[in-house]
C-alpha cells in the first residue's frame, strides 16, 4: 500500500490514543489488511503501546492481519438466514473455493468470511461478494455466483 | 444557508421551507433501505433519473431516495406522492411504465401493487396493505417523507421543533419530568426508565457529563434502529439534544456500525447541516446552550455494544466491560457521569417532548408504554421493519402485520432478543408485546428482533447455533464467561451431533446458573437465556437426542 | 478518609471509603480465594473466584469483592453454600485448562472441585492476566499482551520489546497461577519465531 496514505491517515491523529480504532479502520479500509511495520508506527505515532495496537488488532473481526484475495466473500450467519439454511450455502462456498472461514486461498483469488447478521434479513440466506449481495441463495446457485470472479 | 438564532427564526426557517414546496407536485420516493439496497435498488434509481431526463420532467417531478420503509421483504418499494401508490419489486424495466402511467397518466398499474397471497385482493396504497394498515407508526412513519441528506426534509415534518420547546419553554428540570412522566423504556434491551438513567446522570458530581448514542445493534436479526438512524438521522439527533440539555451533557458521542455505509454517510451530513444551521454546537438555536457530538464506529464484535465496553471502545481502549458497581450514569466514560441510551429510544424523545407524556402514555400497556420498532426475520413471509403500540399480541405481528409462515409450514416458536434472548412455543402467541411479560416468560423484548421459527427448526441446533456465536463475540476477560459458553457450546454440539449423555442436561443447567451469577457483564450473564427457555419449553428435544 | 465499618463474617470490620471489600477483608486476615488479585496492580474482576455474598438493607446479593467497593453496615459472607457452588465450578472449568497448577489443585480440594469434569484442553494459561497487567502497570514495558477475543483469547509477547526487556527482569513468571508454565512457554515461542 501507498505509504503516503498510511502516513497521512496516522499523522492526522498524531499523539491521540483515542483515536487508535479510527486509525486502523482507515488504514483496514485503504490497504485491506494490517501489516506489522504500519501497526509499530501506529503505535509510536499514536503513543499507545504496542501490546494494545496488537490487542485492538486482533479483538475486532473486520481487521485482517494477513493480505486478504481479490475478492473477499462474506457468507451471513445472523440467526435469520441461519433458520433459512445459511449452514448449507457455508458448506457449499467452501467446497466450491477449498478455503474455510478467515483463510486466504494460495493464489489470493478468494478470502472467506462468515458475517455477523448485517440486516436484510429479506436476503436471506446471502453471500456478500466485495460488497454486492447476492441475495436469497440455494447452495446450487453459488457456483454460479461464485464463477463471475475472477 | 445562515444559521438559525432563535425559535422564531426555526418557524421562518421552515414555513419558507414549505411555501417552496408544492404538496401536489409528484414526488417518487424510493426506498433505499439495506433490504432494498441488497436487491439492486441503485440500478431501480438511475433508472428514475433517466427516465425523468428523458422525458423533460425535472420540474414536474421528484426524487426522492429514502431510508427504509419496512417493507423489506417486497423491495425494492417505490412511493408515488401525493397520491402515495406504493409499487414493490420493482426493477428498472418498469420505469419507464411508471412514469408513463403513473406519473403522467395518473393510472395504476396492477402488476407492481400489492396482491394478498391468500385472497388475491390488490391493494394500491400504503394504508390499504395489511403490512402497514395493522402497524401504528410514529417512528418509521417519516421515513417515506425525507431524504436522510435533507435537513430541510426534515424541518419540513415538523423536525427540531421538540428541541425549540425544550430550550426556550422548559427547564431541563422540566424535560427530565415530562420524559421521566411519559415512562420511557430503555429500548436496547433492559427496558430501564430511561427518566432515571438521565436523571441519575444529572444528579451526580462530575465536570463534565457525556451522553451516547448505542447504534450499535449488534443484535442477529435486529435491524430497525439502523432503519430509523439511516433514514431518520435528525430524528435521532434531535432526541439526543434534548437528552443532553436535560442532563447537563455538553459533549454527545455516537457509537454505531462501520459496516453499514449509508448509515455512516448520513449521520456524518446530518451532523455537518445541524451544525452549519444552528442546531448543534456553540450556542444553539441562540438559547445559549452549547453541545457537540463526536462519531465512534465498531468494527464488527457483538461485545463492543455492551454499555461499559462501548465506553471503554470511546476512550480507544479494548472493548471490554468493566465491573459495573458503580454505574455509567455516575461513572462512565473517563469516569464522568455518561448516559447511554440506544438510537430508539433518543427517537422517542422529541415527539414526547413536543405531544407530551399525556398523549404518550396513552399509547401502550401499563408499564410499556409508546410503539416499539420490531424487526421481524426467519420463517416469516413478509420480513422487515414494523412499528407497533406496546400490548399488541404475538400473533397480530406474525400474523397479520408478518403474514404468517411460509410454505404452508406451521409456526413452531418465536424468539426474542437474538444470543440473549429466548424461544417461546405457539401456545403463547396471544401474549402481548410488552418488556415485563415477555421477559417473564423467558422471551425478553431485547433490541425487537422478532425471530419466526416454522415446524422444522431442531431447538438444540438453535440453542447451540447462539452459544457458538457467543464463543468469539465475547471478550473473554472473565471466567464464567469465557470458559462457560465454551463448555455449554461442546455440550450443546454433542447432543446435536448425537453424542450426549446422561447428566448433560443437568451439567448445562448449573453452567448457566453459574455464568448467569457470576459472570462480568450482561453479554456472560444472559448467554445462557437461550439455552434455559428452549429447555423450559422444549427440553423433550434434548432428551431424545440423549440416549 | 472516611472510615465505614462493616460485617464480614459476623466481625466488626473498619475500612476506610473507596477500599474494596476483599481489602479490607483481608486487612481483617479474612482469607478470600483470588487468582487474578495482586496488590500492585489495579483491580480486575477476571476470575470471579472472590465472589461473595453481600446483605444490604436485607437483600442478599452475590458481588466480586475485588471490585465492589466497602459501603457502611453491609453484611458479607466470604463462604455460603451458592458461594461454594460457583468457586467449585469456577475451578472447574480452569482445571480443564491447568490441571497441574498446584495453587488450582489447592483450592479444588477445599471446594471439592473435580479435576477431570471438563475434557482437557491443556493450554495452561488461565487469562488471570497478571503477567499482562505487571508488566504494563508496575514495569510499564508493555512486553506481553492478550490477542483475540473470547475463548480464542491468549496472552502474547511482542518479539522486539520482549527480547530487549525480559531476560533481565521475568518477574511475571513466578505470578503465574499455573506455576510458569504459560509465560516461560509463550516468551520462549516469541523469541524463537518472532
Amino acid at each position: 500500500m501507498d505509504n503516503d496514505k498510511i502516513d497521512q491517515i496516522i499523522n492526522k491523529h498524531q499523539g491521540k490514543a483515542s483515536s487508535l480504532i479510527q486509525v486502523l479502520i482507515e488504514i483496514q479500509n485503504q490497504n485491506h489488511w494490517l501489516p506489522k511495520e504500519v501497526l509499530d508506527k501506529v503505535s509510536k505515532k499514536l503513543e499507545v503501546p504496542l501490546t494494545r495496537v496488537m490487542q485492538i488488532a486482533t479483538f475486532y473481526k473486520t481487521f485482517s492481519l494477513i493480505p486478504k484475495g481479490r475478492n473477499e466473500v462474506h457468507v451471513c450467519t445472523g440467526s435469520s438466514c441461519h433458520a433459512r439454511g445459511s449452514a448449507r450455502l457455508l458448506d457449499t462456498v467452501q467446497d466450491l473455493i477449498g478455503i474455510r472461514p478467515g483463510e486466504t486461498d494460495s493464489d489470493s483469488k478468494f478470502s472467506l468470511e462468515t458475517s455477523n447478521c448485517l440486516g436484510c434479513c429479506n436476503l436471506g440466506p446471502e453471500i456478500i461478494i466485495n460488497g454486492k449481495h447476492h441475495a436469497r441463495l440455494t447452495p446450487d446457485q453459488a457456483e454460479d455466483v461464485l464463477k463471475n470472479y475472477k | 444557508m445562515p444559521r438559525i438564532n432563535s425559535a422564531a427564526e426555526l418557524e421562518e426557517r421552515r414555513s419558507g421551507i414549505l411555501s417552496k414546496r408544492d404538496p401536489d407536485k409528484t414526488c417518487i420516493s424510493i426506498c433505499s433501505g439495506m433490504g432494498c439496497h441488497g436487491l439492486g435498488n441503485d440500478r431501480v434509481i438511475s433508472a428514475f433519473e433517466e427516465e425523468i431526463n428523458k422525458q423533460n420532467l425535472k420540474t414536474k417531478v421528484d426524487i426522492r431516495v429514502t431510508g427504509c420503509h419496512g417493507f423489506c421483504e417486497k423491495g425494492p418499494i417505490v412511493v408515488i406522492y401525493p397520491e402515495e401508490i406504493c409499487y414493490m419489486e420493482v426493477t428498472p424495466e418498469d420505469v419507464p411504465e411508471i412514469i408513463s402511467q403513473t406519473v403522467l397518466e395518473k393510472k395504476v398499474i396492477d402488476r407492481l401493487i400489492y396482491t394478498d397471497p391468500n385472497t388475491g385482493e390488490k391493494a394500491a396504497h400504503q394504508s390499504e396493505i395489511p403490512f402497514y394498515k395493522n402497524q401504528t407508526q410514529y417512528l418509521i412513519s417519516y421515513n417515506p417523507k425525507i431524504d436522510p441528506t435533507s435537513i430541510d426534509d426534515y424541518l419540513a415534518n415538523g423536525g427540531y421543533s421538540g428541541l425549540s420547546k425544550a430550550l426556550f419553554e422548559m427547564s431541563p428540570e422540566q424535560v427530565l419530568e415530562e420524559v421521566k412522566k411519559a415512562n420511557l423504556r430503555g429500548r436496547g434491551g433492559g427496558g430501564f426508565p430511561a427518566g432515571r438513567k438521565w436523571e441519575t446522570a444529572r444528579n451526580a458530581p462530575g465536570k463534565d457529563k457525556y451522553v451516547i448514542v448505542n447504534g450499535h445493534e449488534g443484535e442477529p436479526g435486529a435491524y430497525m434502529d439502523r432503519a430509523i438512524f439511516t433514514g431518520n438521522p435528525h430524528l435521532v439527533l434531535e432526541g439526543l439534544i434534548i437528552g443532553a440539555y436535560a442532563i447537563g451533557s455538553h459533549q454527545g458521542f455516537i457509537y454505531t456500525r462501520h459496516d453499514t455505509p449509508q448509515l455512516k454517510k448520513n449521520i456524518d451530513i446530518a451532523l455537518a447541516k445541524a451544525t452549519e444551521y444552528g442546531l448543534l454546537g456553540e450556542n444553539i438555536l441562540g438559547s445559549g446552550f452549547n453541545f457537540n457530538v463526536e462519531v465512534h464506529f465498531d468494527v464488527g464484535i457483538f461485545v463492543s455494544g455492551e454499555s461499559s465496553a462501548l465506553m471503554s471502545s470511546i476512550e480507544g481502549k479494548n472493548p471490554e466491560p468493566r465491573p459495573k458497581y458503580i454505574r455509567t450514569s455516575v461513572r462512565g466514560v473517563w469516569d464522568m457521569p455518561t448516559n447511554l441510551n440506544n438510537v430508539e429510544t433518543w427517537a422517542n424523545v422529541s415527539q414526547i417532548i413536543n405531544k407530551g407524556a399525556e398523549w404518550y402514555t396513552s399509547i401502550g400497556t401499563e408499564k410499556s408504554k409508546g410503539t416499539k420498532l420490531i424487526s421481524l426475520s426467519g420463517n416469516i413471509v413478509n420480513t422487515g421493519v414494523v412499528e407497533v403500540p406496546f400490548g399488541t399480541t404475538l400473533r397480530e405481528l406474525v400474523y397479520d402485520i408478518g403474514g404468517g409462515v411460509p410454505n404452508g409450514k406451521k409456526l413452531k416458536a418465536i424468539h426474542f432478543g437474538g444470543p440473549m434472548g429466548g424461544s417461546i412455543p405457539e401456545e403463547f402467541l396471544d401474549t402481548p408485546l410488552d418488556f415485563d411479560e415477555l421477559a417473564k416468560l423467558g422471551a425478553p423484548i431485547g433490541a425487537g428482533g422478532l425471530l419466526v421459527l416454522d415446524e422444522d427448526t431442531n431447538m438444540v441446533e438453535k440453542t447451540r447455533f447462539f452459544l457458538d456465536f457467543l464463543v468469539n463475540e465475547s471478550c473473554g476477560k472473565c471466567v464464567p464467561c469465557r470458559e462457560g459458553i465454551r463448555q455449554m457450546a461442546k455440550i450443546l454440539t454433542n447432543i446435536s451431533e448425537g453424542n450426549g449423555k446422561e447428566g448433560d442436561i443437568e451439567l448445562l443447567e448449573e453452567i448457566a446458573e453459574v455464568a448467569g451469577t457470576a459472570s462480568l457483564c450482561a453479554l456472560g450473564k444472559t448467554a445462557s437465556d437461550p439455552l434455559l427457555s428452549s429447555l423450559r419449553y422444549f427440553r423433550d428435544e434434548y432428551e431424545a437426542r440423549i440416549k | 478518609m472516611k472510615e465505614i465499618l462493616l460485617q464480614i463474617d459476623g466481625r466488626q470490620v473498619k475500612a476506610t471509603e473507596g477500599m474494596t471489600l476483599l481489602e479490607a477483608a483481608q486487612s481483617a486476615d479474612i482469607f478470600i480465594p483470588t487468582l487474578c488479585h495482586h496488590e500492585k496492580l489495579e483491580p480486575y474482576g477476571g476470575c470471579r473466584l472472590c465472589i461473595v455474598e453481600v446483605e444490604v438493607n436485607g437483600w442478599t446479593k452475590l458481588v466480586v469483592s475485588c471490585v465492589y467497593p466497602v459501603e457502611e453496615n453491609i453484611i458479607v459472607r466470604t463462604r455460603s453454600e451458592k458461594v461454594d457452588k460457583i468457586r467449585k465450578m469456577i475451578l472447574e472449568l480452569l482445571l480443564a485448562h491447568a490441571p497441574d497448577s498446584l495453587q488450582l489443585q489447592a483450592f479444588a480440594k477445599e471446594y471439592g472441585a473435580d479435576r477431570d469434569r471438563f475434557e482437557k484442553e491443556a493450554s495452561f494459561c488461565i487469562h488471570c492476566g497478571l503477567c499482562v497487567r505487571y508488566c504494563a502497570e508496575v514495569k510499564k514495558k508493555h512486553a506481553v499482551g492478550f490477542v483475540n477475543s473470547g475463548a480464542r483469547r491468549e496472552i502474547s509477547f511482542i518479539p522486539e520489546i520482549a527480547a530487549k526487556e525480559c531476560n533481565d527482569c521475568k518477574e511475571c513468571f513466578e505470578l503465574c497461577p499455573t506455576s510458569y508454565l504459560q509465560a516461560v512457554f509463550v516468551l520462549t515461542e516469541a523469541l524463537a519465531f518472532p
